[in-house]
């Protein structure tokens, strides 16, 4: 089993599924941040079988909980202070997402207007249905 | 300030109001007559659409008010690179409302989210066509009376017409609204479509020919089925006339059957049901100006 060390100050992202971590890394935007980030992929899970976790040694504030949620809502956020979990995060999915994926569809008005943002909201709660703010266009793969 | 993009922007009470106006302007054409003097409707076109646009200008016309724009993207600033961001920034100070046509879906809600005067979606792409829907809803309030209880008939290219999916989105908020629809397999209604009246429990049937069920519709919205949509021709050949109304088609219909289409009419009505009293699709685009007309009037705040 590898060992990686406990954090101080800071956040550790649990259940993340098995080779999701970098998405989620790029996605938060780590790779611009000055700050120690443990990436632990396909740790042994007695629920998933097998789990990628992150351990991000700065504030939580910093996080896009919305973009997190959106990836995957069965993430669980541990937050951590004086090396102790003080307090549990549950995700939901985000009502709406801006410039976290972008849409697809070659008529869509995103396609052509420069500096728009690429916005999606959700359309249907129990299929986790995305659609384009604009056209309406269904979002299918998540990142 | 308000704008439209889609039917669904405005509440049933809402759309009773507005085609009241309508029917008021239909009634009493004069009162209006001058109720836009000194506003200027801009029809911002960017691909050609000759009714739609004569329409707007029509019920402006009517109004009193005056009509500027462009009918085509490669005579306005958009064919230099323009933004619609930034083109309607400068509409904004040119004129008092704008109706915009774009081939690029969201165009118009984009204007929208920028603009500093109501902007009204005249069409974008293959997304919305609201002033066509509430064209429709009008027709059937003015002709049948009511916007409850009745069973349509939805006839042709079910799968990718926009008119019929938008119309079937507006019905659904009125009560005791039964659907036949009338295609070929390859024209379904979408499954969203289907899913959607299935989640409501709004009852629909799906058939192939129109005589089947002809008998027993109140109304017949028809569309247009073409060629280029079918997988092979052999299957064009074999149904298209499943999907042209003729007058032997009407003798099977209620005497109070309305007949309704979008237009434009290619073959897919015979001329010679034009003269049934019960072919409305004509009237409809009469209808089509009466509520354009109480639109402008309702989003300047005239009324």
């Amino acid at each position: 089993m590898l060992n990686v060390g406990q954090i101080e100050e800071g956040f550790v992202l649990d259940h993340i599924k098995a080779g999701k971590s970098m998405d989620i890394y790029e996605h938060l935007g780590l790779d611009k941040m000055d700050c120690t980030v443990a990436i632990i992929k396909n740790a042994r899970s007695k629920v998933m079988g097998k789990k990628d976790i992150l351990k991000v040694e700065c504030d939580i504030d910093t996080l896009d909980l919305n973009v997190l949620a959106f990836i995957d809502h069965n993430i669980t956020i541990n937050v951590i202070k004086n090396g102790a979990i003080v307090e549990k995060k549950v995700l939901s999915l985000p009502r709406s997402v801006k410039n976290v994926i972008r849409c697809h569809n070659p008529r869509c008005i995103t396609s052509i207007e420069q500096g728009l943002p690429h916005i999606f909201f959700l359309a249907d709660e129990e299929t986790e249905t995305y659609r384009c703010k604009y056209c309406e266009e269904k979002y299918n793969e998540r990142a | 300030m308000r704008h439209l993009m889609s039917p669904l922007d405005f509440t049933t009470e809402e759309l009773g109001q507005l085609f009241d106006l309508a029917n008021d302007i239909e009634a009493n054409p004069d009162k209006y007559a001058h109720k836009c003097e000194g506003k200027i409707l801009a029809t911002c076109f960017y691909e050609p659409s000759t009714r739609t646009r004569l329409s707007f200008e029509s019920a402006m016309t009517r109004l009193g008010g005056k009509v500027i724009g462009f009918s085509d993207a490669n005579s306005s600033s958009a064919a230099k690179g323009e933004s619609v961001s930034d083109t309607i920034r400068v509409i904004s100070a040119y004129a008092d409302i704008c109706a915009m046509r774009h081939p690029k879906e969201g165009a118009p809600m984009v204007a929208a989210s920028r603009s500093l005067i109501p902007v009204i979606n005249a069409g974008d792409g293959g997304h919305q066509h609201p002033t066509q829907t509430l064209t429709d809803l009008l027709t059937i309030r003015s002709l049948h009376g009511d916007l409850n209880g009745f069973t349509i008939g939805l006839c042709g290219d079910l799968k990718f017409g926009r008119t019929v999916h938008s119309l079937i989105n507006a019905l659904v908020r009125y009560e005791n609204i039964k659907f036949v629809f009338i295609s070929p397999p390859e024209l379904r209604v979408p499954d969203y479509v289907t899913d959607m009246l299935d989640k409501k429990q709004i009852y629909y049937e799906e058939v192939i020919k129109l005589e089947d069920v002809i008998g027993d519709l109140d109304m017949l919205y028809m569309t247009r089925v073409q060629k280029e949509r079918f997988f092979n021709e052999e299957d064009y050949i074999r149904l298209k006339d499943f999907y042209i109304l003729t007058p032997e088609k009407m003798e099977l219909a209620k005497e109070n059957m309305l007949v309704l289409h979008p237009l434009p009419r290619v073959n897919e009505i015979s001329v010679e049901v034009d003269d049934d009293p019960r072919a409305a699709y004509f009237k409809q685009a009469q209808y089509g100006v009466y509520v354009r007309m109480a639109l402008i009037l309702t989003l300047l705040e005239l009324v």
